[in-house]
């Protein structure tokens, strides 16, 4: 299995099959570790790196996933095959861009992933559509526990689980939530969101776009503290706690959206459905802008004809390297744009 | 490029929205689009927390050795400094968590919310004995934070819990 078997078809986590999947897209939990007895990456000689790729690589392949789980080397992979695979969310942008022997081992329903000499020798995440964070946490406690049947994780019982960056020791986990809040957005409410989120003391990320850009209202909220917390206690915060409140304000935007501004919703979504279905050529930033208008149209049962898994493989399948990939090469800005113009009307008009 | 809304700071996103029928490009800096929820907040890096720290722990003494004295602490594993530390914000072995003591003790509570002790999941390779006794202090801690909450219903599963353990 390689990255250009994936990339012609959405990801599991994000086909938005699951509880709640409206708002909450899909939910993702992660858990870094590392070998004791080996230094953390920024000391690790290459050929000790080496060692903890092969003996992670051994134990992963091992694991009795329900499917066979396959191994990438992402060192020898190409940019454009890397690339896939970030957009994907499988690995990290720093992990394709680092140096030194790194690989990825991947469930080929990309419910699980994990990443051998990112920051950590081991990070594994679990992905589920929905909100299914306590799913997420059953299942990647016991993938962790089986791992660790196999090898040793440097732990210590004061730090717990020690980490290279001290923001992850103890549990090492990271909880998120991938949450689409267009009607927030639209509303001019999106600080409401933003605040909940500081009080909580949690982490908020664009989900699509590289760096602090927040392109499409998608956004993932993760937590910030590691140490002093259960894994249950965190999870149950956001199961009981934070996402019913994020999912609260986005429900009661929609309500005032449809209510009192219907038109004005109406003309939004009509004129992106307007320029998606005519447009020639359109960037990567203006897809996903128009596409969630789109999507929030279909959820709010103002759009027919058009089906929430068209839109949604669209996110997807017109980000740049998934286009390139599926077209067979590198392309160009302008040639992606029209390639992306292309795929965007045949998918959208009705004919 | 500066930023059209507040016409001070550079702009950093560039954006294509179409409104009213317009195609706009909107060039904003980092403070203004997270205004409009265009951006999101970039995280105070752990570096930034790191030498702000290290440099009050100095303060005190205000000769010039203090700083480096205390940037020079170095671990006997892997050979990685303080100083270092604080500049890839990434530690060089599992012996830095003892080598680096107190100051990485500070950052770490200031990271990690005022906490110091990890209270969740044990390796199950974790001798019983150990692991029962490491499970136990973290109920401990929990049922502390129970009581001090007036959470009396939580309170008493975690008393049971530490029962089934003792
Ligand atoms: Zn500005
Ligand atoms: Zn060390």
């Amino acid at each position: 299995m390689r990255a250009s078997d994936l990339s012609h078809h959405v990801s599991k986590w994000f086909d938005g099959s699951g509880p709640g999947a409206d708002i909450v897209i899909s939910s993702r939990i992660r858990l870094a570790r590392n070998l004791a007895g080996y230094e953390f990456l920024p000391c690790l000689t290459t050929r000790r790196q080496a060692e903890v790729m092969e003996k992670l690589t051994k134990a992963l392949l091992s694991l009795e996933l329900g499917e066979a789980v396959f191994f990438i080397d992402v060192d020898a992979s190409s940019a454009l095959e890397q690339d896939v695979l970030v957009e994907r969310h499988l690995i990290s942008r720093q992990h394709a861009r680092s140096k030194g022997p790194r690989g990825a081992v991947i469930a080929p329903s990309e419910s699980f992933t994990a990443m051998i000499n990112e920051e950590d020798h081991l990070r594994i995440q679990v992905f589920k559509t929905g909100l299914q964070l306590r799913e997420c946490w059953q299942q990647i406690d016991r993938i962790d526990s089986c791992i660790e049947e196999k090898v040793d994780y440097a732990f210590d019982p004061g730090y717990g689980y020690l980490t290279a960056c001290p923001t992850n020791v103890g549990t090492g986990i990271r909880v998120s939530v991938m949450v689409h809040l267009p009607a927030l957005k639209m509303t001019g409410q999106i600080d409401k969101f933003f605040n909940a989120a500081r009080d909580s003391d949690l982490m908020v990320r664009g989900l699509f776009g590289e760096g602090t850009e927040a392109v499409g209202d998608f956004f993932q909220v993760s937590n910030q503290v590691t140490l002093g917390v259960s894994e249950e206690q965190i999870v149950d915060e956001f199961v009981d706690l934070i996402v019913p409140k994020i999912t609260q304000y986005e429900a009661m935007a929609r309500e005032v959206l449809l209510n009192q501004q219907s038109d004005a919703v109406d003309d939004k979504i009509q004129r992106a459905l307007g320029v998606l279905r005519s447009a020639r050529l359109i960037s990567s930033q203006e897809a996903l802008f128009l596409l969630s208008h789109v999507r929030l149209g279909i959820n709010l049962g103002r759009v027919d004809g058009i089906s929430i898994d068209a839109v949604n493989e669209l996110f997807m399948l017109t980000q740049p390297a998934h286009l390139q990939m599926n077209s067979g090469g590198a392309l160009d800005a302008d040639h992606r744009d029209a390639m992306r113009a292309k795929m965007i009307r045949s998918k959208l008009c009705v004919n | 490029m500066l930023c059209q809304s507040c016409n001070e700071r550079t702009a950093t996103i560039h954006l294509t929205e179409i409104s009213e029928g317009m195609r706009m490009e909107s060039h904003l800096c980092e403070v203004c689009a997270q205004k409009q929820g265009l951006a999101i907040k970039s995280q105070i890096p752990l570096n930034e927390l790191l030498s702000t720290l290290l440099a009050a722990q100095s303060e005190p003494h205000s000769s010039e050795a203090a700083p480096e004295a205390a940037a020079d602490t170095s671990c006997p594993a892997c050979g990685m400094t303080l100083k270092k530390f604080i500049q890839k914000s990434q530690l060089g072995c599992p012996h830095d968590y003892e080598a680096f003591g107190e100051p990485l003790q500070g950052v770490i509570q200031k990271a990690q919310n005022g906490h110091l002790r990890h209270c969740g999941k044990v390796p199950s390779k974790t001798p019983v004995d150990a692991r029962d006794q490491i499970q136990l202090m973290n109920l401990r801690q929990q049922l502390e934070e129970a009581v001090r909450n007036e959470d009396y219903e939580k309170a008493a599963k975690l008393r049971d819990k530490m029962e089934n353990l003792q």
